[in-house]
């Protein structure tokens, strides 16, 4: 039944899920905000993510975000690997609407299948010592399994944030879809700084995943569920702001913790059509927008 | 290009059909069959938006599917005949197809894609939920008897979506030779310089989503007859927006011919392979194999056809 | 004292905080020569962009014909007789030259309906084709081509929607002298035929010899307006392109 400390539980889950989701959307910010290449199948390089922490927990006992880190490199040289075919085979033709779409479209289905061949239908899940458990703060209960990632998404947003005001390859990434002429005067190559981007793009899916895998159980093809949620967060964040990312994450949990909440738990996927739908309709540019 | 040799072939190729049905066979060939013809219903429908206007739909299913369930409802309420199931099947989903395009066509084609791809999300989850076309468990629908002449019901679905397979090549050939089909084109090549010579691009592109909404949702009419159970999880199976997708890609997207080379090729595969290997196993190999012609040969087949052909004439 | 065809009145452009356009009147008399020049960023694309309707001005009024046309969609301004070139050419790339004439033709130029013989069409193209040089090369796939012959593929394709109003923006950037001089002749020859053009160019000896009137553009504001000889004599110009 309704009550006020329902209603402020649900919120505050909102928002620790919210900042979960900025971990997860990061990567579409940087590729498809910054560098406007469209990684449709950026939400299942997250699952591959959540699969090697689950790999890792169920063989070595080891604590899934320690994976998230471990891999970062691994998936930073896969995200390198990937867009140097995308740039070698579309964009370098000037072709990337419609064929490298369906690139990415091929990309993401051949890894979640790959994925459902290896390890099955099965959800699964890691053991770690905070997941049971909650912290209490009066009437407001947070689950630890919450927490911990949104504190990670947090921490990611901040470190790429600052990654892209202060450092050198950081503001080139930033600027190199406005003006690549400037950069190639300054010294840095466009198609090299692009490839960086869209590598730590990719790297960051491996620590979201490790997030992703502690929230829940995962099986294959929930990456489809996050589809919607990172391009409504991406498009009502403003594309390519770090900051407009984070506020349209948490807009985007509260709103679906909610919904869930008080209509059902199903109708939570219709929530982010709907601010994507209403985000386009409305402010192409997004709240914080170029 | 004589508008009667193309009509008397899709004629030609409907009576065939038929014929065939008389000469009986085992009726396992029928339910493939049918499962082919299907497939180049779906491939022309979405080449329409996506190889001659640029705007890629990935998410066929749920065209597709809105097609099916249009027509369980009219079944559960009315009984009412296939033709009547197919219209509205058709007008239904074609319905969708503006209402998404009329919503995102004034942006950019990435949006349109993005957006199509959490539409079959989202319309699932709506199927799911609504007890009355029986939720995630599904709808059982009674297949009629043997009709008119046929031996069993499902070599006369057989026949008609051999029908509308010729209907949607004969609509996608017309289109393409036809004012619309340049205009088009031109909001393909270059959007922006289309719309400068003239051409009045969002009416265009609303008209191509609404054409192969259409399309799809007749494709899925028939449906529910051919199952006979309906559920959610096989109306919106990946498999729709994955094919509809690789067939014509494959094939060749400038022509109407290349979706159905590409329909008729892999869907013949898929059969044969779905007999000695498991789905997911083939999904990855259609994946695979979608990936490789994008990058390798995005012609398609018919564009390697025409390589061959002038280098030889050369 | 001709008619005016098009009126632009006190046109304002912003993107986000930057303002591309402040308060930009001008008129251009029928049949008319007319230069637009300015330092590189001053606006004149945008300009062009508001006039032919690919973007929508923020403020101020666009005439064509005495007729409001600031909310037309592009394709109904280019119905109604306004067709421009791009800066840097945007052929259709799957055609070939011929068919990518045939787009206009068929969709934008007033009395051709769409159910006239594809042999009229082709034939009115091929015409056109003639006219500007480019009729050997009718079968060519438009990508096929080289600088010039895409420069001047994009002024047949405006042309094809048979303009009132021709804009030509940078069409002879990075051409070589003659290359330049057949362009300047072909624009000479539209405008006898009594097609009013607008010349963005930096080409200076080209749009002094072509123009019958100048404004310049700078920073957004129209900052002189008058005869060649005028604008070459203008203080303000001098300023604008060398600075202080």
């Amino acid at each position: 039944m309704f009550s006020f400390e329902l209603l402020l539980n649900v919120v505050v889950a909102g928002v620790l899920l919210g900042g979960f989701y900025a971990a997860v959307s990061l990567g579409i910010s940087l590729s498809f905000g910054l560098l406007d290449v469209v990684n449709i199948a950026h939400p299942v390089f997250v699952i591959l993510g959540s699969y090697a922490a689950y790999a890792a927990n169920s063989s070595f006992g080891l604590d899934p975000i320690l994976t998230g880190l471990l891999f970062t490199p691994l998936f930073y040289l896969l995200g390198v690997a990937v867009y140097r075919v995308y740039y070698a085979s579309f964009e370098k033709k000037g072709e990337e609407s419609l064929r490298g779409l369906v690139f990415f479209f091929g990309l993401m289905f051949i890894i979640e299948v790959a994925l459902l061949l290896k390890f099955g239908v099965d959800y699964r899940l890691v053991e770690a010592r905070y997941i049971g458990e909650s912290l209490h703060f009066g009437p407001i209960g947070i689950a630890l399994r919450l927490l911990v990632p949104c504190l990670v998404g947090l921490l990611m947003t901040a470190g790429l944030y600052l990654f892209l005001g202060k450092t050198f390859y950081g503001k080139a990434v930033m600027g190199v879809s406005q003006d690549s002429l400037a950069l190639r005067l300054m010294g840095a190559d466009p198609i090299r700084i692009k490839t960086i981007g869209f590598g730590l793009a990719i790297a960051t899916a491996s620590l979201a995943g490790s997030l992703l895998i502690l929230i829940g159980p995962v099986e294959p093809s929930i990456g489809r569920e996050y589809i919607g949620r990172v391009f409504a967060i991406t498009v009502l964040g403003g594309m390519g702001s770090i900051g407009g990312t984070l506020v349209a994450s948490i807009i985007l949990g509260v709103a679906e913790s909610l919904m869930s909440t008080f209509s059902g738990p199903s109708w939570a996927v219709a929530v982010s059509f709907s601010i994507l739908l209403v985000g386009l309709a409305v402010r192409p540019a997004g709240l914080f927008g170029r | 290009m004589k508008r009667a040799v193309p009509l008397a072939t899709g004629l030609g190729v409907v009576v065939v059909a038929l014929l065939l049905t008389r000469l009986g066979g085992n009726p396992y060939y029928y339910f493939a069959a049918y499962v082919i013809f299907q497939y180049v219903v779906l491939a022309t429908a979405w080449n329409i938006l996506g190889g001659y206007t640029g705007y890629v739909n990935f998410g066929s299913a749920a065209f597709f599917a809105l097609g099916a369930y249009t027509a369980v409802v009219l079944i559960l309420q009315f009984k009412a005949p296939l033709p009547v199931l197919i219209l509205a099947g058709g007008l239904v989903a074609g319905l969708l197809g503006l209402g998404i395009g009329y919503l995102t066509l004034r942006l950019r084609g990435v949006f349109f894609s993005i957006a199509t791809l959490a539409l079959a999300v989202v319309l699932q989850t709506m199927v799911v939920n609504w007890e009355y076309v029986g939720g995630a468990r599904g709808m059982n629908v009674v297949r009629p008897a043997a009709i008119l002449w046929f031996r069993t019901y499902v070599e006369f679905l057989f026949v008609v979506m051999v029908l509308l397979a010729v209907v949607s090549a004969t609509v996608a050939w017309w289109l393409q030779h036809s004012w619309i089909g340049r205009g088009l084109a031109a909001i393909r090549d270059n959007e922006e310089a289309a719309e400068c010579m003239g051409v009045p691009t969002l009416r265009l592109k609303l008209f191509a989503t609404t054409v192969s909404g259409f399309l799809m949702g007749v494709a899925g009419a028939p449906f529910p007859y051919y199952v006979t159970l309906v559920e959610p999880a096989s109306a919106f199976d990946l498999n729709y927006a994955v094919n509809s997708l690789a067939m014509p890609m494959i094939g060749g997207t400038t022509t109407w011919a290349g979706p159905v080379i590409g329909a008729v090729l892999l869907g013949t595969a898929q059969q044969v392979a779905t007999v000695t290997i498991s789905s997911a196993l083939n999904l990855l190999i259609v994946g695979v194999v979608l990936v490789a012609f994008v990058i390798l040969a995005p012609q398609g087949i018919v564009g390697l056809a025409r390589k061959v052909w002038r280098g030889r004439a050369a | 004292m001709a008619e005016t065809l098009l009126d632009v009145q006190k046109v304002t452009k912003h993107f986000g905080g930057f303002t591309a356009l402040s308060e930009v009147s001008l008129q251009v008399h029928e049949g008319e020569r007319f230069g637009l020049i300015g330092p590189n960023g001053s606006g004149k694309t945008t300009l062009i962009n508001c006039v032919s309707g690919s973007l929508r001005n923020d403020g101020g009024l666009v005439l064509f014909q005495g007729r409001d046309i600031t909310g037309l969609p592009a394709h109904q301004r280019t119905r109604l007789g306004i067709a421009r070139t791009f800066q840097i050419p945007k052929p259709f790339p799957s055609m070939t030259v011929l068919q990518n004439l045939c787009i206009p033709l068929e969709y934008a130029a007033p009395a051709r309906s769409h159910g006239a013989p594809r042999d009229d069409v082709a034939a009115e193209a091929m015409e056109i084709l003639r006219l500007i040089g480019l009729q050997a090369k009718a079968d060519v796939p438009s990508i096929g081509l080289n600088q010039i012959e895409m420069r001047k593929l994009e002024l047949a394709r405006a042309m094809a929607a048979k303009p009132r109003l021709l804009i030509s923006d940078e069409a002879m950037a990075g051409l070589s002298s003659a290359e330049v001089d057949d362009i300047l002749a072909n624009l000479f020859a539209l405008n006898e035929r009594g097609i009013t053009i607008i010349m963005i160019e930096h080409i200076m000896r080209a749009v002094m010899r072509f123009s019958e009137r100048i404004i310049v553009l700078d920073a957004g504001e129209k900052i002189a307006e008058g005869t060649p000889d005028q604008i070459l004599h203008n203080p303000a110009v001098e300023k604008a392109y060398l600075g202080e």
